[in-house]
Order: C-alpha cells, then structure tokens, then sequence
C-alpha cells in the first residue's frame, strides 16, 4: 500500500526547471529518506506534496488524494517540518505549538509536555531568543505532538546537537513502530542510515536511483584494508579497482562489489596476513554517484 | 582609559559609511529635493503678495496651527510661506531618518550578534556606538550644509543667506537630536523593534504635545523639540537660539547613552524584557486570533492616534466660526454653497482626511499576509489542515473590521471634543455618518490590497502609491489647482458629500460592488498560485 505516489512531477519556474519528471513512492509503515544535495529539488518536491506550490506536469497523490487540489484533507493526516524553521518573534515557543497542534485539529497536552522535556525546550520564551536548533525543536514538538499518518520532514535536524539528534531519532523510531509512514529528507547520511528503509536520490531535478539500502548498495564499492606476507603485484590491471593507497605496508582499495570475487582469488595468491573490509557507508553511495557525471563535484 | 574605551572608532566610522554608501545619499537627496522643490513651485503658484495673502488667510485658524505651528501671517513672503508649512514636516522625516539609520547600528546590529563579533576584534567597548553618532552627526551637519546653501543658492527673494542657513542647520539639528534620542531608547530596549518604537513613538507625542501647546497652552509647546523648531521663525525673526538649545539637549542625549552603554552586558536592555506564556489562550488557537495576534499593538496604536485625531480636530471646531466671520475671502473660499457653515465645510474636508489616513491600518493588516509569506512563515500554516481561503479570509476579516474601527473612533473623536467646544454641536448621528460614509471607498482600497496579494503580490507597494495619490489629490487638489478629473481616480473621489448635498446611493453601491468583485479576484488568484519567497 502506497501512502504517497508522486509520478512523472515536474515544476518550471519561469525557464528554470526545478523538477524534471520525479518519481517517488513512500509505502505505508516505511521510512523513506529523500536525499540530495542542496538546491537539487527535495524542498521543492515537498512543497509540491503540501500543495504550497502547484505542479507544471505530472501528478502527486497522498492517501490516494491529489496534493494540490485537496490540500486541506491530506494536511488532516500529515505532519509538517520544514527545513527552514521561521517564526514569529513575538509569540513564545508553547503559543506557537499550540497554535499548530491546533489549526492541524486535535489535540494532544500529555504528548505535549513529555516531549518538551524530552527536546528539553523552554516554551515560555519569545520565539526572537531561539537559536536555529531551538526553532527547530519547536517545530518538532508541534508535528510529533499530533497524531499524524504521514510525517514529512525536511533536513529536521540541520540545527540540532547531536543529543537532541538522538532523541529525534527515537520520536521517528517509536513512530514507525506504531505504523506510521515518514518522509525524511536529509543530508546527514548517517542519520539517513540509521533510519531508512528505502532512499531516493535526487540531483539536478531528478531522482537517480531508489531503491533499499542494500539494494543501491550493490551498485557500490567495499572498501579492502590488506596485509600480505609478499608484495601483491597487478592488481592495478584487474577490473573494478579504484583508488589503490599502500601505507606502511598496508594496502587499501575499493572493490567494485560484483568484481570481489577474482579480487580475493587474486590476492588471496600473496598470502593474507590481515583482512579488514567495511560496506560502503551512503556517502560512498553518493559520491560515487557524483563521479563521472555531468558537472560532477556537487558535494553539498 | 579614554582612549581605550573608544579605540578603532576611525576604522568603524568608514565601515559604517561603507554599509550605508547608498543609504545616506538617497535620505538626503531626499529630503533636499522636497526642500528645493517647495520655494520654487511656491514663487510660480503663488507669485504675488496678494495670492500669498489669500493663503495666508486660510493659514489663520487653529487647525492648521496645530498641524503646521505658528508664523507671523502679516508677513507671508515665500520664505516665510515655506517655513511655516515645509519646516515641520521636513524634520520630521529627518529625525526618522536619524531613527532608522541609527537603530540600525546600535540595536539592529547588537540583536544580530554583529556587534558580538566586532567587539571580539581589538575595539573599545564605546566605539561602535560613537562611530555611529560621529557618522550620523556628519551626515546632518552635511544635511545642513547642502540645504543652508542650497536654499540660498535658488536666490529666491526673502529667502537670504541667514534665514537659508537656519533653516539647514535646524534640520541639521533636528537629525542630531533624533541620533541621541535613539541612541538613548537603544540601551533601554532589547530589540531593534522596540527601539524604533519608542523613539518614533515619541516623535509623534512630541509633535502632538506641540500641536496642543501652539493652539492653546504655550507652556507645553516648550516641552516639545519640535516646539523649539517652530520658534526659529525662519526667514522672519530667524532666531537661533532655539537650535543652540536642541544642540546641547542632543550632546546630554550622546552623553547618557554612552553612559548607559557602558553599564550594561551585551544584548541586554535596561527594561526588562517578560516572560512569555507557556501555552496559547483558547484566542490565539485559530487563523484569525492568530492574523489579529501578529498586529495587535500596531492596530491599537492606529487606533489610539486615530482617536486623537479625531478629538484634536474636534477641539477646534468652536472656534472656526468665529474665525471665519466677517472674513470675505474665506467665506468664499469655503463656505460658496448655501446654508453650509464654514464649519460645516471644514469638517467635510477633515473627515475625508480621515477617512484616507483610517484606511492605512487596514490596508496594512492584509499586506501582512504577504509579508508572513515573505518571511516563509505561511508554509506553516498552509502545511497543516488550513485553506487558503480561509487563511486569506482571517486577514480580510481583520482588516474590514479594523477599517470600521478606524473611521469609527475617529468620527467618536471628532463629535466627542465638538461636543465640548462648540455651542451648537452637531448631533451624533450626523457626524458618525458623515464619516462612515467613507467606508465604502475604504473597502475598495482594502480590496485593491486583496486583489494585489492575489495575483501580483510583488507590487502590493502600488496601493500605498495609490493611497498617497488619493491623499495628495483630494487634499492638496485645491491649493495646486488640480483638474476634477484627478480625484475621480479614486474611490474617495465618489464618496457622496451628504453635508453639501443629498444623499445618492449609486456611487455607493458601485464602490461596494467593485470591491466586492477585486476582492474574489483576489482569492481565486490566492487559491492558484505559489506560495513561497
């Protein structure tokens, strides 16, 4: 069961093509991260999903319903955060989530307080004084405060400490948990990971690969930490090897994952004193698919 | 010690001049320009004594007194013309102009964590406050210069070379004296917002406290600085005096705020600052409670300041018959139709002023649905189970009800004080109507406000255009001799003169259904485009 559908999406503005034909599908129960550099289109698609902004082409449904048109009936079951957290500087933190909690319809104190103490937030100050991260927490509070089917989030943590990353890690877990569908857009890799069923990349307007984490991640290298008792020679001349780095008598390399297997046959000949092999992180994943590519080098 | 606590106040000062290169030029090429434009447009409309004369007449009652102060009207040469009905107004702006840059400087760069980064560096504690009052203090003494010679430069006659002099260095002044009065409210508050606020706030009080002291109790206008600008009696007595006063006021001012400057932390404001609540009241859990929220103290303010307009005019009007009387030349001027008072036909002029400044504040409350789209704050409400329609319509509610409220209280105003001071006062219902009259035109602004937001929220700045256009028109028409079909521009034009003439209901309605039309326009345009920056 797909919970949100995009298919085909695109938005123009003017002659900029910020979206070119995404698609997309979060299914329910499921963790989608949605990841991309700055500027490649993850705001913009999620604003498209709100109905804040209209789409040149192509469709985006939510429960089945269009994000545009019904806008008002999906927001009922949704859960918003955005990216950029601004507020008003002379409401408190506690009037803004009410307020929130409020215009969303329903109503949740007890939810309310616990997780103010757990995002340890002072809800009586001015929103003026927050810092980005306290922003952010206010925001968090209000959208995991409601009971919420969906919850779109975009990079929810860029202003948080790595503790309150932690708690927010668990608010997304325990959600989950009780079978709600989340959209995570993010640039914390790690953190995408840790979370994530399936990902989506998105580059430039358009999405480059889907997929679970270890289905993109046969598309990957394995990093190969080796010690042998004799100097390996020609491995340079073997298929699928990259970046070959030796240092104080220890050879590392990448390993293109459907070449491993003539790769340890190969080296295994030298005889292996020590082995060390890491799976590739998502950033890995990411830059590889950066390499190569037109106008390559958009590390974010 | 001294020298520590102001050091790199030289490399500061031309950083500031560095970030305000465009802003100071543009403040005084502004404020020059509307200098010079006056005399000049003065000697072409207003060429002969007589004509100066005439005006001079109409000059002679209370309620100009109030706005414009007093002059010696037996001598109305163009200098004296231009000082008595420019002056004012042009320190006015200069002092906003001291307000804005100033603040900008002090609490807008201390809010921002600028001033925490500058003071890091090898500066003095006291130098980025001096480096902005030396800037600001420059840029008035040039203000002084360019006007002073400037206005002599025209070689207009009466207007010499001391009277031009004075005339720049009490604007000159004037500016150095708003620097000290925000530098001062800019250690009291904590924020740039509440620095402003106070000192435009009293800019205001000062210019009310002397339109109150020059029409009836010379005591007070003294209080007031803009009272001490009125007694320079440029181009007539030209005293200086009142401007040597002005200077010493300004350097207490300098000299407190540094000491305040100087005794307190970082970011922190000598009025403390409240706690907030920790959770909303039941009244600001919805759209409107919330658009009402956002400007509740901006909609009290207009509407404490259209009270007072009300009953400052309202106070006069005892007074006007008697001035008119035996006055041919006014009588013709104002009181040409039959049995219509002179009064009469001021309050009508009175009440359309009204009527235009009543519709700012409404205006202003459904331009800040755009600007809380401006600062990305409607995503938030738009990404919960909000319309946008219904958001759009929060604002639209607000602001007809503000709008009513408005011309209401100024009406109120107006009859309450009449009431007191004149010896057959007009009814209630005869005066609230005469102003309510004015509502339909308000609408069609409102409206035009709606429709902008709608479809071209980028130019929603044409209605403030439009609303000065009406203004201008309507109220200067006569002085500048303009052409009927100007004010028929604009829907305050239409408004029915029910104090002239009978009651007609087609312009009414016409006005109604035009906004009515602009206004669904203007949410079906909502409803279609992008929100966003």
């Amino acid at each position: 069961m797909s919970v949100l559908q995009v298919s085909e999406l695109t938005k123009r503005f003017g002659k900029f093509t910020a979206l070119n034909g995404i698609n997309l599908e979060v299914r329910e129960g499921e963790v989608f991260g949605f990841i991309g550099p700055n500027g490649a289109g993850k705001s913009t698609t999620i604003r498209i999903l709100l109905g804040i902004l209209k789409a040149t082409a192509g469709e985006a449904k939510i429960f089945g319903k269009d994000a545009w048109a019904d806008a008002v009936e999906i927001h009922k079951r949704i859960s918003y955060v955005p990216g950029d957290v601004n507020l008003w500087p002379n409401l408190t933190g506690g009037e803004v989530i009410d307020l929130f909690v409020k215009l969303r319809g329903g109503n949740n104190t007890n939810r309310r307080e616990e997780l103010i103490k757990r995002f340890d937030l002072d809800p009586s100050k001015k929103c003026r004084t927050y810092s980005k991260g306290n922003r952010q927490k206010v925001a968090l509070v209000a959208a995991f405060s409601s009971d919420a089917d969906l919850y779109i989030l975009d990079e929810p943590t860029s202003g948080l400490d790595p503790l309150m990353e932690q708690v927010f890690q668990q608010c997304v877990m325990e959600q989950k948990q009780s079978g709600k569908s989340i959209l995570l857009s993010s640039h914390i890799l790690s953190e995408v990971e840790k979370l994530c069923d399936r990902v989506g990349i998105i580059r430039q307007g358009k999405i480059i690969e889907t997929g679970t984490l270890s289905e993109l991640r046969h598309l990957t290298r394995i990093n190969l930490l080796v010690k042998t008792k004799e100097q390996i020679t020609d491995l340079h001349v073997l298929k699928g090897i990259h970046e070959i780095d030796e240092r104080e008598g220890v050879l590392s390399f990448q390993v293109d994952t459907e070449e491993l297997d003539v790769v340890m046959k190969h080296i295994s000949q030298f005889g292996v004193v020590k082995l060390e092999s890491t799976p590739p992180t998502l950033e890995d994943l990411f830059m590889r698919h950066y390499e190569g590519k037109a106008g390559a080098g958009g590390r974010s | 010690m001294a020298s520590q606590i102001n050091k790199g106040i030289g490399t500061l000062s031309k950083f500031i001049i560095r970030r305000d290169r465009i802003r100071i030029p543009l403040w005084l090429v502004g404020i020059s320009f509307f200098t010079f434009i006056v005399p000049i447009s003065f000697t072409e409309l207003y060429g002969s004594q007589e004509q100066r004369d005439t005006l001079a007449q109409t000059m002679e009652n209370p309620a100009m007194t109030a706005m414009l102060g007093p002059a010696d009207l037996s001598n109305y040469t163009i200098g004296v013309m231009t000082a008595h009905e420019m002056l004012l107004f042009t320190a006015m702006a200069v002092g906003l102009m001291s307000i804005l840059l100033v603040t900008r400087h002090t609490r807008g760069d201390e809010e921002n964590g600028r001033i925490e980064m500058i003071r890091s560096l090898r500066i003095g504690r006291l130098s980025y406050l001096n480096a902005t009052l030396l800037v600001y203090s420059l840029t008035n003494i040039l203000l002084a210069l360019i006007v002073g010679f400037g206005l002599y430069g025209f070689q207009i006659e009466s207007m010499d070379l001391e009277g031009s002099l004075l005339y720049g260095v009490t604007l000159g002044t004037t500016g150095l004296f708003f620097a000290g009065v925000t530098a001062f409210f800019g250690q009291l508050s904590e924020s740039s917002r509440g620095t402003i606020g106070l000192s435009i706030g009293f800019l205001l009080v000062a210019y009310i406290v002397r339109a109150v002291g020059d029409v009836g109790n010379e005591a007070l206008s003294w209080i007031s600085p803009f009272g001490w600008i009125t007694k320079t009696q440029i181009y007539d007595e030209n005293n200086w005096w009142p401007m040597a006063l002005m200077l010493v006021v300004s350097m207490i001012l300098f000299i407190v705020a540094n000491y305040l400057n100087s005794n307190r932390d970082l970011e922190a404001g000598l009025l403390p600052s409240k706690p907030g609540r920790n959770s909303a009241s039941v009244f600001l859990q919805s759209t409107i409670g919330l658009s009402f929220r956002l400007q509740r103290t901006a909609i009290l303010s207009w509407a404490i300041g259209m009270f007072v307009l009300g009953v400052t005019y309202g106070s006069i009007l005892g007074d006007i018959d008697s001035f008119f009387e035996g006055n041919d030349v006014l009588e013709q001027l104002f009181g040409s139709e039959e049995g219509n008072s002179v009064t009469t036909q001021f309050v009508s002029m009175i009440i359309m002023v009204m009527a235009i400044l009543a519709t700012v504040s409404p205006v202003m409350t459904v331009n800040k649905l755009y600007g809380e789209e401006k600062k990305g704050r409607i995503e938030h409400i738009l990404g919960r189970a909000v319309s946008r329609t219904r958001l759009m319509g929060s604002f639209l509610v607000i602001s007809i009800i503000n709008g009513f409220v408005m011309i209401s209280l100024a009406a109120i105003g107006l009859w309450l004080a009449g009431v007191s001071t004149m010896e057959e006062p007009y009814q209630f219902g005869t005066i609230y109507g005469w102003g309510i009259i004015y509502y339909p035109a308000m609408l069609v602004m409102i409206s035009v406000a709606v429709l902008l937001i709608g479809i071209r929220p980028k130019i929603t700045s044409i209605n403030w255009m439009y609303i000065v256009y009406s203004f201008f028109v309507l109220y200067m028409g006569g002085l500048f001799q303009l052409p009927e079909w100007l004010s028929k521009l604009t829907p305050f034009g239409h408004i029915p003169q029910i104090q002239l003439e009978d009651m007609t209901w087609l312009p009414i309605l016409i006005l109604v259904t035009i906004a009515i039309a602009l206004t669904m326009v203007g949410f079906i345009g909502y409803n279609r485009r992008d929100i966003g920056r």
